[in-house]
């Protein structure tokens, strides 16, 4: 879906891109999954069979807006959101929106899953550590995270920090929690064996438990990544001056229902896009250290 | 024993292997007491006994995964402290890495350190040795349960070990697999004589397999939570490969399975 979907904010193509997003798509997956011809069809019929809602839908929605049933302040044409997109891209701020709402969610999923990763390590290695650490994070982990928001602003300003600190608290959890989890659950048969052939440490760690956890890691990182574009939004709603949770904020102010369905739409094609990139690294790692 | 030792590219050694009142106690509970057991070095010794009788206890006992509570175990003539890479050990279920191909499983077994062309050229051997020249590639879930135990037998003979511990190793494998894995195990112990001590239910296989069988089991019968030690010690007479259907070993299997406590029924030949 990638490439295509893209193309829609660049204003040459319209048409094009949004009548008949199948086209590209083939050639959007990676060669590394596009092998062999057949497996090639496969994904074109996939393709093409998951396009075939988001087309409908399109047409649906173009015929109910111009059809008088419902008022256009209520609901924009998808040619008036296209046109609204052109527009923002015209005056150069759309571009600004989606970088830095994209560079926010980035940053601030990475440092989340990285100190994750790093935790669940300690907690879920060893049994003394984890009862030392686990309660007091399982306590935090109750905090609906929403609720550092208003911390978040008075110690760190209203810049960048908090926005990406608050990306980083949603996206620590899912990774700590089930990385911790999936390396206590390691199959004890298996730490044994690795034991009985010598191996201890970091040597055991990396013939044993690391490549156990990778479908845990994996399915973490696609959650943690979810958290990230959802807690970007409400950290956008709350307070910034530019990004695409304060596009909704000042289209909603404005009344401009066209850029509100566009943001939507953005948020959601972006956060399809990043979650596809974990999903190509999940299938490359998957048949590297799956069973 | 040095690492370079271990590396000699002919067979190893096979070592002997002795246990001095031997006794492992799990707080209150003594799972086994007064073990002594002198095995030669190159005997194939079955240890047999009713479940929960400590056999394998002992067993891991003789690997160093488990140190005992009072005794001593030498292997070769120097005492084992801890996990020891003059023995190697197979569980009843292969406890293969499902994420590595069979090769990369067998190479677990290497002695640790720098892999070199010998190494490689060994885990060739053994998957030769074991019949899955053929299959060397394939990952362990797509392999049979009786492949898959010949895989972690390959492995603990990567290292050529001098003692090969088994535990329960055919156990989980179904009757037919398991009369072809103690043909191959014997013909592996022809090839590369390591001194094998095996822990088993079966005591067909143990009257097939071994040179002694040590029913292990309560001393005081009625008192199965006290006192667990050796009942008694059956040498198996002939040559192997064993005569399966032989008069000899009925009696001792009637002999063995009425110390088990099963009786047997079997009218003596006498």
């Amino acid at each position: 879906m990638s490439t295509v979907r893209i193309r829609a904010v660049s204003p040459s193509n319209e048409l094009h891109v949004l009548e008949r997003p199948v086209v590209d798509n083939v050639e959007a997956v990676p060669a590394a999954i596009s092998g062999s011809p057949r497996r090639r069809r496969r994904w074109g019929r996939a393709t093409v069979l998951g396009a075939v809602i988001p087309i409908v839908l399109i047409v649906l929605w173009q015929t109910i807006a111009t059809s008088g049933l419902v008022a256009s302040y209520r609901l924009p044409t998808p040619l008036s959101v296209w046109a609204a997109g052109v527009d923002l891209y015209e005056r150069g701020v759309l571009y600004q929106h989606v970088a830095i709402s994209t560079q926010r969610v980035l940053v601030g999923f990475a440092v989340g899953s990285v100190v994750g990763l790093v935790l669940a390590a300690i907690v879920g290695l060893s049994t003394r550590v984890s009862e030392l650490f686990a309660p007091t994070l399982g306590a935090l982990r109750a905090v609906p995270s929403l609720a550092w928001v208003p911390l978040l602003g008075l110690y760190l300003g209203y810049g960048e920090d908090p926005k990406v600190a608050l990306i980083a608290i949603g996206a620590f959890f899912p990774v700590y929690t089930t990385v911790a989890s999936a390396l206590r659950h390691v199959d004890a048969h298996l730490v044994e064996l690795g034991r009985s052939y010598g191996y201890s440490g970091p040597a055991l760690l990396s013939l044993v438990q690391l490549p156990a956890v990778v479908p845990a890691v994996i399915s973490s990182l696609r959650l943690a990544l979810a958290q990230a574009w959802l807690f970007l939004v409400a950290g956008e709603l709350l307070g910034a001056s530019l990004g695409l949770g304060y596009l909704l904020v000042d289209s909603q102010q404005n009344g401009r229902i066209d850029r509100l369905f566009l943001t939507i739409i953005l948020l959601g094609l972006l956060g399809k896009i990043t979650d596809t990139a974990v999903g190509v690294l999940e299938r490359f790692l998957l048949k590297r250290w799956g069973s | 024993m040095s690492s370079s030792s271990l590396r000699r590219s002919t067979a190893a050694d096979a070592l002997s292997v002795s246990i001095r009142d031997l006794s492992r106690s799990f707080g209150e509970r003594r799972v086994l007491s007064g073990i002594d057991l002198e095995i030669t070095a190159g005997e194939i010794v079955v240890l047999i006994g009713p479940s929960g009788c400590g056999k394998s206890t002992l067993l891991r006992h003789i690997g160093g995964l488990d140190s005992p509570t009072g005794g001593t175990i030498d292997i070769g003539g120097a005492p084992v402290t801890g996990l020891d890479a003059r023995s190697a050990i197979a569980f009843q279920e292969p406890r293969l890495l499902p994420w590595r191909s069979i090769t990369r499983n067998v190479e677990v077994g290497l002695p640790r350190g720098k892999r070199n062309r010998d190494d490689r050229d060994r885990v060739i051997e053994l998957l030769d040795l074991v019949k899955l020249s053929a299959s060397a590639h394939l990952r362990p879930r797509e392999i049979s349960g009786g492949m898959a135990q010949r895989v972690s037998l390959a492995r603990a003979l990567a290292r050529r070990p001098g003692v090969l511990l088994l535990d329960e190793p055919f156990g989980a494998l179904d009757a037919l697999t398991r009369l072809a894995m103690q043909d191959l195990l014997l013909e592996l112990h022809a090839v590369e004589p390591a001194t094998i001590v095996i822990v088993t239910h079966d005591v067909d296989e143990a009257l097939y397999l071994a040179d002694r069988v040590i029913l292990l089991g309560a001393i005081v019968p009625e008192d199965s939570s006290e006192l667990l030690s050796i009942r008694s010690t059956v040498t198996v007479p002939g040559v192997r490969p064993r005569d399966r259907g032989s008069g000899d070993l009925a009696e001792l299997r009637a002999e063995l399975l009425e110390g088990l406590g099963v009786p047997t029924h079997h009218l003596s030949s006498q």
